[in-house]
């Protein structure tokens, strides 16, 4: 027994069994949200419930489980309804069912306001329409075409009345400095400007109208639907955003359903306060937000690392800064965002307002958390990754290197830019690696510095001067929390929790497998052979 | 093949060179002079000092902080190893190949021209001569002509140590430095450097440190003895391996200490 032991043999079992343990912890993690993310978009069945006491419900079965007081099983159904019902769960103890069927003209509709409705169609006011179709299930199809051409054009209206909106905005902005200049000395071309906005404003009206009508004109057609319950409801067809009846669509039709979801999450604006719809502008947020912080933190914690590492003598002082960064990237995340609020929003953000824009105050341009004071907190953040991997990977350079470089008459900054820096880059990459995957899932200071809930625009659009670094953007990690403990509809809102958990895994792992890739081609490259 | 030191112009001279790494006396009052165009072979047991004084010619324990030199190095009538020597230029006059074939992670090619590229030189024609000319005169031109724009990192050391012969020969120095250029390599890589630097000789002014006796009598006009920081003997190489003055070196030649 004791000769077993000086093997050495339980050590490495014990070793393998702490990296077995790690694995199986990971892997579950990206399990448990991948099922639970990557189902949430399957249509599920809507069946049908005979209720020993008289009454029927449809709904999706979401759960089985004992009911913990009884110990009788039971269902939790997804009766959606929202407005009809009061909520959009309930649950139904087995012994009361009588029977379960599967109608195959149930319908499932996915509304812009109150969730989901589960009924069957009952008619449609064919209003205005001409209509082929023979059941009432065809004509609803036929009348969504029509709508849905007749609300694209809505759309580019309202596009046009957007830039409309953003021309006047510049026009207003532009007045405002005109009379903080001086009111009488710049009379003339603040009536002309005046002249210009009025016109702005008034074709921005009349498109308004335009669109206004055509969306009441839409309105008017609506569809009859009843449920369950034997409640009936009109909806109009501009409420409703997808219609499908699961319980009569073959396997391809479901799987065309589901990556139509796919790319609605990925390419849509979020609905029903983030709970629905896509994640567009929350995913763009995050990237955005993780590659300016990058550019913020590699070219700094790069240079810093040169200094400390190659010029600074090594004396008390460059010991204590070298402690001084390691500790700093132990500080707690929500101290950095305070610090940015402090320092960044209301310190630097304010000096510019008050230099540059003083003619919007008290309306904050840059003193107000925005993209560009969240990159620059997280850039702090995360430097010291950066500081220590630069380091490291310039002391592991060899000597003899070095001094080759020097032996043939190269300064000591030639040497720096043309041999130690492209051997010292695969370490930097790992640095900006990690620095990036812990930006992307930074969210404590972003919720002071910038992140909000619903960012009416991207911090980067067509409009001069494209990139809008004083904006406030979404993130989806912030998604994660506001949608999954500040929404007031949590079970409802569970699955896009995981949708959103998934998508930040994905953006990491994405970009570290980039990084990663680039990294090792750059090592092959770079590094010694021994034989 | 030996001829006494006298008869020709050092191009080096040594006198009373006293070198500290802090507390420690790595030079003891060494006095030597090497002749143009001669190999001259450093020997003695580790940690005698005899690249430490190898590395003293072109200024590389400049890097060393706690070395502390006291003393006189004259290249070419000039003194080294004042403050207002210009090393850079030095350098690119005294050329150094190091223990570890040290190729950097680029082409052969750009290795080839570094010194000349960071001494400013860009002309794609004197690179292309440079390269070639070096090339040949290491020896390896015909094993590395067709994958000049491969990385010299894929060499073999024999290979990579020749590599790191024909960058320090690219930029024309007048002196080489060798220190130990051997001791990683087998023993054919070891033959072909070898018969490399009696090629060299006739261009430039060797100083190899060495540990292998063989090789020192093999390739080197006169060798110098080092012993915990002094030199006990320097003189024509046949005369040191045939008969030494100092029973220290003998003892050594013949093996029986180090």
């Amino acid at each position: 027994m004791n000769k077993f032991w000086k093997t050495g043999e339980p050590y490495v079992l014990a070793t393998g069994a702490a990296l077995a343990i790690i694995l199986v912890m990971s892997l579950s993690l990206v399990g448990v949200v991948m099922t639970n993310g990557l189902g949430y978009f399957w249509p599920r069945a809507l069946v049908k419930f005979e209720l020993k006491d008289g009454t029927s419900a449809l709904g999706q079965i979401m759960e089985q489980e004992n009911n913990p007081i009884s110990g009788a099983r039971r269902l939790q159904l997804k009766v959606a309804n929202r407005d009809v019902f009061g909520q959009d769960f309930r649950w139904i103890d087995e012994k009361d069912i009588a029977s379960r069927t599967l109608p195959g003209d149930a319908v499932l509709l996915e509304r812009r306001e109150n969730g989901n409705y589960f009924g069957f169609l009952q008619g449609i006011t064919t209003e205005g329409l001409v209509l082929t179709g023979v059941t009432p299930y065809e004509q609803l199809l036929q009348a969504r075409k029509l709508v849905a051409g007749k609300l694209e054009n809505t759309r580019t209206i309202r596009k046009q009345m957007s830039n409309l909106n953003s021309n006047a905005e510049r026009i207003r902005l532009k007045l405002l400095k005109l009379e903080y200049g001086g009111q009488e000395k710049n009379a003339s071309a603040i009536t002309e400007l005046t002249a210009a906005r009025e016109k702005e404003m008034a074709e921005f009206s009349r498109l308004n109208e335009q669109a206004s009508a055509t969306m009441a004109d839409i309105g008017k057609i609506t569809a009859q639907f009843s449920d369950a319950t034997g409640g009936s409801k009109d909806i109009s067809l501009t409420e409703i955003v997808a219609l499908q009846r699961p319980n009569s669509m073959s396997f391809v039709a479901k799987c065309g359903a589901y990556l139509e979801r796919v790319r609605e999450l990925l390419l849509d604006d979020p609905r029903e306060s983030n709970t629905e719809g896509g994640l567009f502008p929350a995913i763009f947020g995050t990237v955005m937000m993780v590659l300016l912080m990058s550019v913020f933190s590699l070219p700094f914690g790069v240079i810093a690392a040169i200094y400390l590492r190659e010029y600074a003598k090594d004396g008390l002082m460059t010991r204590m800064v070298r402690i001084a960064v390691n500790n700093l990237a132990g500080v707690p995340s929500i101290v950095y965002g305070v610090f940015g609020l402090g320092f960044f929003v209301y310190g630097i953000g304010g000096s510019i307002d008050s230099l540059f824009f003083p003619e919007r105050l008290p309306t904050p341009t840059f003193g107000t958390g925005g993209i560009l004071w969240s990159s620059l907190t997280l850039a702090l953040l995360t430097v010291p990754v950066v500081i220590v991997a630069t380091e490291e990977s310039l002391a592991s350079i060899p000597k003899g290197v070095r001094e080759g470089s020097l032996a043939l008459g190269a300064t000591k900054f030639q040497t720096l830019m043309k041999i130690l820096l492209p051997m010292a880059t695969p370490g930097i990459m790992t640095g900006l690696i990690l620095s990036m995957a812990r930006a992307a899932g930074e969210v404590a200071p972003l919720m002071i510095v910038g992140v909000v809930k619903l960012a009416p625009t991207l911090p980067f659009d067509t409009n001069f001067p494209f990139f809008h670094m004083d904006r406030k953007f979404m993130h989806l990690g912030f998604h994660i929390y506001d949608v999954g403990f500040q929404s007031p509809n949590v079970e409802a809102a569970k699955p896009m929790v995981f949708v959103t958990t998934m998508l930040l895994l994905a953006i990491v792992i994405l970009a570290s497998s980039v990084a990663i890739y680039l990294r090792n081609r750059m090592r092959s490259k770079y590094t010694t052979s021994t034989f | 093949m030996s001829q006494p030191l006298e008869h020709t112009t050092p191009i080096l001279s040594v006198s009373d060179l006293n070198l500290h790494y802090g507390a420690a006396h790595a030079l003891k009052n060494i006095n030597l002079e090497m002749a143009r165009n001669q190999v001259t072979a450093f020997i003695g047991p580790s940690g005698c000092g005899k690249s430490t004084l190898l590395r003293c010619f072109n200024r590389m324990n400049d890097l060393v902080e706690s070395a502390r030199i006291d003393g006189s190095i004259r290249f070419d009538g000039a003194e080294i190893n004042e403050p207002s020597t210009d090393v850079i230029s030095l350098r690119r006059r005294i050329g150094m190949v190091f223990q570890q074939s040290n190729p950097f992670p680029k082409s052969i090619y750009e290795n080839i021209v570094y010194g000349l590229r960071i001494s400013g030189v860009n002309d794609k024609a004197t690179l292309d001569e440079a390269v070639e000319r070096s090339l040949k005169n290491a020896a390896i031109w015909n094993e590395v002509k067709d994958r000049l724009h491969e990385s010299a990192l894929g060499l073999s050391g024999g290979q990579a140590q020749r590599i790191c012969i024909a960058r320090a020969i690219a930029v024309n120095p007048e002196i080489i430095l060798m220190d130990e250029p051997c001791s990683a390599l087998d023993p054919i890589s070891t033959l072909k450097i070898e018969e490399l630097i009696e090629e060299l000789k006739s261009k430039y002014t060797i100083v190899i440190v060495t540990h292998n006796m063989q090789q020192a009598a093999r390739v080197s006009d006169v060798t110098a003895f080092f012993y915990l920081g002094e030199l006990i003997e320097a003189g024509g190489t046949r005369k040191i391996f045939t008969n030494p003055e100092k029973k220290q070196t003998e003892d050594y030649i013949t093996g029986r200490f180090g």
